[in-house]
């Protein structure tokens, strides 16, 4: 400053042709400021947007399951009449083998066809028909049987509605109005019912009870689910021991050469190839070389095995690296041999990180679908797996799956799987999570 | 016995091994009191016998498992008539298969008085081949049980016949042991082996009857072959060019979203957010990174999709339903936490001298990320970008879902374009012969599939190593 102030004029001549650099820096620095926050908010919003992301997906799948959990439920005034059973007595036997449809339709009729002058037409008896589940037939089936006192009475029985008039109900329409695949006329119906306080909403118990169906308003998820518990065993019982062993190997006994290099390498890729090659790999080998049997969770089991093991052997490395080096010098130094070192030392220590590492892995392998639509576990199956070579399917499978029907009713049964789904592996990261934070504390 | 109910049985003979090793160690010692005379200690000879009792035997049981079906089958297949035998290999796969259901569903009984009741020759030698086959069974499961019962006794017999007071026990057992973690580890060698090997097998298949140039370079795919060679389509046509630039659209739509956000969020988290928006931001978005595609593809599908649709129909534009930006910025979603926390550790691995240097020149810190950060960092984050796109390569739920079947050759993001992944997906799923032209095709465009995604995954590594030499 105070060459400046000696030499004025030459600075003043400076200053109209070019700036000194702490003027320039003045000059500019509210600019810089301005890019500074302009950069700064962009981030932030990046952050926000992301936050945004989760939030929409979740609310999203969230809003459109909610309906999936309840159901409709109508109490009809069912005939058990002996003619239209079609039998003449209640044994075991003949109870089994009479004829609900019939006594389903006519009770209907009767319901329906008493108060109005006018008889129901062929066709309206049809509509009418339509508004109650198939299942319904079943449904007054097991009552009867259950108590055969009933027998040549009436009698309420609670029975599902159809599932396009589940829908219908839950979407809220005027009282009356047609639409989604109702009729006027049904609609008229329906408000008779739900005024004479027939209809009642109830939990959806049968959504975790009952498997796959064709029809929307009898499908469940247990099917699924017991294949996903099946799959995931094998996973574990097989990519456990496995994945501990092979990094105990590389970690603490594989010498520095050409093989443990490429093993390396090999592991580091395979954790890079895309899922689906697995599933190419099971059909190509497991199914069709070794002959083991297609959609069945054994197999659905060994590839997803396959496709987790690098993931576990990655994590367990890390897990046993991290073990200090003073804990193998003194067992050691007492005397110890390598392979008691490495197995009462240092994989007691390492263990909480490749549980870790394991239910991570594990997780991945639950949400995973590709490979095993390859494998054959796309199938529609109704009967609940009990075996692993039973055919089965998974959650995602089955989510994908019911993603693809073309009922309404399927859209809010896919979302209330992904809840479930979801569900499952929040619980697991939330183990997971809760392990590492207990074992970093130590 | 059937293999679950062995295995079992192999199970307690192990266990029960580990005791009889124990007691016959202490034997040879004299009793427990001098079992300092040992040079092992008497568990370590009842390791050593467990091992020798249960490994040698379940190796067994699993060849003999793998091999059961297909010597049975051949052996079926000897006894049957020449009518028989001289079928084509399908027509005798399905006199087989008929054979193996009417076996399995009924006992040898109910099968022997279908046979006395029906009259045709042909019919009455199918129930005799299900009894034969049921025959064979009964004799290969003895056999198999007998077998494995053996070796794994005397295994034992012979093995503790050798106890002596200096007999190396630990030695042996850790030596078995190792092999065992050799093997262990050579797991993930043998996988990527079978990869190659199975692909390549069925791909070379492939063409045989496809050439090569036409598969990577010809513009129309259309893999339906029809039944008869003379029906329109009758060849069905290979050439893939639409389905790698399918693949490439949708890529790219979803790098378009996931980089730009991705790289952001990583530099917000690591340079300005406080530690409490990071501990509370990391696990959020990681909660993307952890939902199942099937969940993207569903949302791509039923949300993302009449979304972009509606409205792009405002705005005039013909949208198709399942277009290719849909299913691009879903899947560009799903990536945004791998982009993110790749480039955070690259941004974090530059050394800190780097960055206080050029905030100590007066720079300010977003100068510092563009200028000094992101240059010095740039291999790693090209390398994360790398892994990123082999990831969305590989990428197939959402695909299959939100994205059509029809191989467009397009560029534009609104129309409906299809992927390798979805194509395979929709070959091998169904009932497929096995060596048409249609399946094998699937795995032709498996094995691009992996060299694509190997490749970028090696060129990722070599980036991001070469960026490691320069501060080490």
């Amino acid at each position: 400053m105070t060459n400046s102030k000696d030499n004025s004029t030459v600075s003043n001549t400076m200053s109209k042709t070019s700036l000194s650099t702490t003027e320039k820096v003045s000059l500019s620095l509210k600019k810089r400021h301005q890019k500074e926050k302009r950069f700064k908010s962009i981030g932030l919003f990046a952050v926000l947007f992301g936050f945004m992301l989760v939030v929409v997906l979740i609310g999203d799948i969230t809003s459109k399951a909610l309906p999936a959990f309840h159901q409709h439920w109508v109490k009809l005034d069912v005939n058990y009449q002996s003619d239209w059973l079609k039998i003449d007595d209640v044994s075991e036997e003949t109870l089994k083998k009479a004829n609900y449809r019939t006594v389903l339709k006519k009770s209907v009729y009767q319901m329906f066809s008493t108060p109005s002058d006018k008889k129901l037409s062929r066709k309206d008896k049809r509509e009418l028909f339509k508004l109650f589940s198939t299942n319904a037939e079943f449904t007054i089936k097991d009552n009867l049987i259950a108590s055969p006192e009933h027998f040549n009475t009436q009698t309420s029985v609670w029975v599902r509605l159809d599932d396009d008039v589940d829908s219908y109900l839950k979407e809220g329409f005027a009282q009356g109005e047609a639409g989604l695949r109702i009729k006027e006329q049904q609609a008229q119906w329906l408000v008779k019912l739900s005024t004479e306080q027939r209809i009642e909403s109830r939990f959806n118990f049968s959504f975790f009870t009952a498997s796959d169906s064709r029809e929307p308003e009898l499908a469940g998820i247990r099917g699924a689910l017991m294949g996903t518990v099946l799959t995931m065993f094998v996973t574990l019982l097989l990519s456990f021991p496995l994945g501990v062993a092979g990094a105990l190997y590389l970690e603490e006994f594989a010498p520095k050469n050409r093989i443990t290099d490429i093993i390396e390498i090999n592991i580091n890729n395979l954790a890079a190839v895309p899922s689906i090659v697995f599933g190419l790999l099971g059909l190509a080998v497991i199914i069709n070389v070794f002959g083991l049997p297609r959609s069945a969770p054994l197999v659905g089991g060994i590839v997803l095995t396959l496709m987790t093991l690098p993931t576990i052997i990655i994590a367990s490395r890390a897990a046993i690296k991290a073990v200090p080096p003073s804990i193998r010098e003194a067992a050691l130094g007492l005397g110890a041999s390598k392979m008691q070192v490495t197995f009462s030392h240092v994989l007691p220590q390492a263990m909480p990180g490749i549980i870790t590492g394991a239910i991570i892995g594990v997780a991945q392998a639950l949400g995973e679908t590709a490979p095993l639509l390859m494998i054959g576990m796309v199938a529609f199956i109704v009967d609940v797996p009990t075996s692993v070579v039973d055919s089965a399917t998974v959650l995602p499978v089955q989510i994908f799956l019911w993603a693809d029907s073309p009922e309404r009713a399927f859209l809010a049964k896919t979302s209330a799987a992904i809840l479930v789904l979801l569900s499952l592996l929040l619980v697991i990261n939330v183990t997971a999570t809760v392990l590492r934070s207990k074992f970093e504390k130590k | 016995m059937n293999s679950s109910l062995l295995f079992i049985v192999l199970l307690s003979l192990t266990l029960f091994s580990y005791w009889f090793g124990i007691k016959r160690s202490l034997k040879v010692a004299g009793g427990s009191a001098y079992k300092k005379e040992l040079t092992c200690l008497p568990s370590q000879f009842g390791l050593l016998t467990a091992m020798v009792c249960g490994i040698p035997a379940l190796i067994t049981l699993l060849i003999f498992n793998s091999v059961e079906q297909i010597v049975v089958e051949q052996l079926l297949t000897s006894t049957l008539s020449t009518t028989v035998q001289a079928l084509s290999s399908i027509d005798l796969g399905l006199y087989l298969n008929n054979i193996r259901s009417l076996a399995s569903s009924d006992t040898a009984q109910m099968l022997l008085q279908s046979m006395n009741n029906s009259s045709d020759v042909a019919v009455q030698g199918q129930y005799q081949a299900a009894l034969t086959l049921q025959e064979l069974y009964q004799k290969s499961t003895w056999l198999k049980t007998a077998l494995v019962l053996i070796i794994a006794v005397g295994s034992v017999i012979i093995l503790v016949s050798k106890f002596t007071l200096t007999f190396k026990a630990r030695q042996k057992s850790e030596s078995i042991i190792r092999a065992l973690l050799v093997a262990s580890s050579a797991i993930a060698i043998l996988t990527t082996l079978g990869i190659v090997v199975s692909v390549l097998f069925e791909s070379i298949q492939f063409f045989k009857s496809v050439p090569p140039t036409e598969f990577m370079f010809g513009t129309q795919w259309s893999p339906q072959t029809a039944m008869r060679v003379d029906q329109v389509g009758g060849s069905g046509s290979f050439g893939a060019v639409p389905l790698f630039a399918g693949t490439m659209l949708i890529t790219f739509i979803a790098m378009l979203l996931a980089v730009p956000v991705g790289l952001m969020i990583a530099i917000y988290l690591s340079q300005y957010a406080s530690a409490r928006l990071r501990s509370f931001a990391k696990p959020m978005l990681e909660v993307l990174a952890g939902i199942p595609t099937v969940v993207y593809g569903f949302f791509a599908a039923l949300t993302v999709a009449p979304v972009i649709r509606n409205i792009g129909e405002s705005f005039g534009l013909s949208v198709a339903s399942e277009s290719a930006l849909a299913a691009g910025l879903v899947m560009g979603t799903m990536i945004i936490p791998f982009v993110s926390s790749l480039s955070e550790d690259a941004i974090s691995a530059v050394p800190n001298a780097l960055r206080e240097a050029s905030l100590g020149m007066g720079a300010t810190k977003s100068e510092t990320v563009l200028k000094v950060l992101i240059p010095a960092a740039l291999p790693g984050i090209v390398g994360a970008i790398l892994l990123a796109i082999s990831r969305a390569i590989g990428e197939t739920m959402i695909v299959v879902m939100a994205a059509g079947m029809a191989a467009n050759l397009t560029a534009n993001p609104l129309d409906s374009v299809t992927t390798v992944t979805v194509q395979i997906v929709t070959l091998l799923t169904g009932d497929q012969e096995f060596d048409s032209p249609k399946t094998l095709a699937a795995f032709a465009l498996g094995l691009m599939l992996f060299i694509t995604t190997l490749g970028l995954n090696i060129l990722a590594l070599k980036v991001v190593r070469k960026y490691r030499e320069q501060y080490d």
